[in-house]
């Protein structure tokens, strides 16, 4: 089952595309039959419950985890940003934000700077990588998957540990970030309210595909409504109504589909 | 009058110290300390079966340990067992198995104590080639490594993203750790090789801000450990492997009155 997604995406090329992975942690089934498509310039959210599958789904797309069967295929030469869910961090080994971002690669000191911006962390790039709190912990992880320019972002909780007004901030941020460099991203999340308002497509995990598609249509289905309960499918079905527009970068209201943000090469910078 | 046997025992020493700087540090920053101490019980088995098939000791040592090592690698993979558990088994089970090995060898007495505590007034010419080809080979091959190893030990799945080979460094890593043990047994001892590897670099934290730096200092606490411990020794005539643990042990408490330098830091 491949994602229905929007006709501008569905012509998309795909990026990754999943067929039948099953993957088998000694007698459980930790993913079964899954088929998972990721298209040029978009957003797609994995939801599920806790022991869905989703950082295992992520990590079989990353090329970390061989699936016992079924197939995974990667574009030739797709770079891929990943920004892990958990970082362990520890005073121990002394470590900058700045040597921790260059770790992957060497980055020339003016990206460095624009890229820092972009995620509004530059002002912490000497700071120990120890000592920064969880919100600025996820910007510098977004910014290291960034500085190596991917056509894939695998954003596992990106807002884990972030304070729930900058919540909304860095989720518009990711939305800025595929719109500037036409990327497509995929991520975990468990803020619902979110997911909702700023993806393309949700696809909603119980260790099989139960549905997925845009946010509307994954909101009515009935196994959607049967593992997050009837109450929190309504409430997100009336925040979708509310909310289905997008903000431009002035926080003007703009329509969610006026194409552009789909286009992965409209907002591309030259 | 500084005696042959005394300096070849502060090179010998100087030599491990040179080895035990930079991978005490990633035994550190990776919590592998007991990782460490397991494979340093394999030391005594090494010991008697490089003495049954007739090779030098360190190098017998040396092949035990990174068979254990990659043992491990292994029986981390299933999931019955929780890491620390098997370390400790299987640490015991060869230490148990290297005594019963001793006991059987009545032609040849071995001196254990000098296995267990050191011996490095012992250190002879084979002896210092085979610590400072260990060094050359150690500190050769992470300076070569240094970025990947770097990069493993801050995210394993980061560093498979970007392309590190993950298995390939972490093998490394643990062959290094393997090496570093069979030369600091010869100086301190199994009982307290690991020291020689993790308190130098512990004592370094606080005079470093970048990992290079602490590696370097690492190394240079170190020997300076070697050094200070071995005249000590010769002083005051006390066993030289424990008074040169003693002597990194005492860096380290000095080291924590320093402030934690991080590189920058908060204005608040």
């Amino acid at each position: 089952m491949s994602p229905p997604s929007s006709s501008e995406s569905a012509q998309a090329p795909p990026l990754v595309e999943a067929r039948g992975v099953c993957v088998r942690f000694g007698r459980l089934n930790v993913l079964d039959n899954v088929d998972i498509v990721v298209r040029a310039g978009e957003i797609m959210t994995l939801v599920g419950l806790n022991g869905a599958g989703k950082s295992t789904l992520l990590r079989v797309i990353l090329g970390i985890v061989k699936p016992d069967s079924g197939e995974v295929r990667r574009a030739p030469g797709l770079r891929i940003g990943y920004s892990p869910q958990h970082l362990h961090r520890d005073q121990i080994l002394p470590m900058t934000v700045r040597r921790f971002l260059t770790l992957g690669a060497p980055a020339r000191p003016e990206k460095l700077a624009t890229v820092l911006d972009e995620v509004g962390a530059d002002s912490i790039l000497d700071f120990p990588l120890s000592e920064i709190s969880g919100g600025e912990l996820q910007r510098v992880l977004l910014a290291r998957a960034l500085l190596r320019e991917p056509g894939l972002l695998v954003l596992d909780e990106p807002l884990a540990g972030v304070d729930v007004t900058s919540q909304s901030e860095l989720y518009n941020l990711i939305g800025s970030i595929r719109d500037r460099y036409g990327c497509a991203v995929i991520l975990v999340s468990h803020d619902l309210h979110l997911v909702m308002a700023a993806t393309d497509t949700v696809v909603c995990l119980n260790r099989h595909i139960c549905c997925s598609g845009r946010p509307q249509v994954v909101l009515r289905h009935p196994e959607f409504i049967s593992l997050f309960g009837p109450h929190l499918s309504e409430t997100l079905a009336v925040y979708q109504h509310m909310h289905d527009h997008r903000h431009d970068a002035l926080g003007e209201p703009m329509a969610a589909d006026s194409g552009v943000a789909r286009d992965p090469q409209a907002g591309r910078r030259p | 009058m500084i005696e042959d046997f005394f300096l070849r025992a502060l090179a010998g020493g100087i030599g491990a110290a040179f080895a035990a700087g930079p991978v005490g540090c990633f035994v550190v920053w990776r919590n592998l300390a007991y990782f460490g101490t397991a494979l340093a019980h394999a030391v005594l088995l090494g010991v008697a079966l490089g003495f049954l098939l007739d090779i030098a000791p360190i190098l017998a040592v040396f092949a035990i340990c990174l068979l254990l090592a990659l043992c491990l690698l292994l029986l981390e993979r299933q999931r019955y067992i929780s890491v620390d558990a098997l370390l400790g088994v299987l640490a015991h089970a060869v230490f148990a198995g290297g005594l019963v090995v001793v006991a059987f060898m009545e032609r040849l007495r071995i001196d254990l104590i000098g296995y267990l505590f050191g011996d490095i007034l012992s250190v002879g010419a084979v002896d210092l080639w085979l610590i400072f080809g260990t060094a050359v080979i150690v500190t050769g091959a992470l300076a070569w490594q240094w970025r990947n190893l770097l990069s493993v030990t801050v995210n394993r799945d980061l560093a498979a993203v970007e392309g590190v080979p993950v298995e390939r460094v972490r093998l490394l890593l643990l062959f290094l750790l393997a090496a570093v043990i069979a030369v600091g047994m010869k100086i301190v001892g199994m009982l307290l090789v690991v020291a020689l590897v993790i308190v130098p670099a512990a004592a370094a934290r606080r005079m470093a801000t970048t990992p290079e730096q602490m590696a370097v200092a690492s190394t240079a606490i170190g020997i300076a450990s070697v050094v200070a411990g071995l005249f000590a020794a010769l002083q005051w005539d006390i066993p030289a492997g424990p008074a040169i643990v003693l002597v990194a042990s005492a860096i380290f408490a000095l080291s924590l009155i320093l402030p934690v330098r991080s590189g920058g830091g908060r204005a608040d």
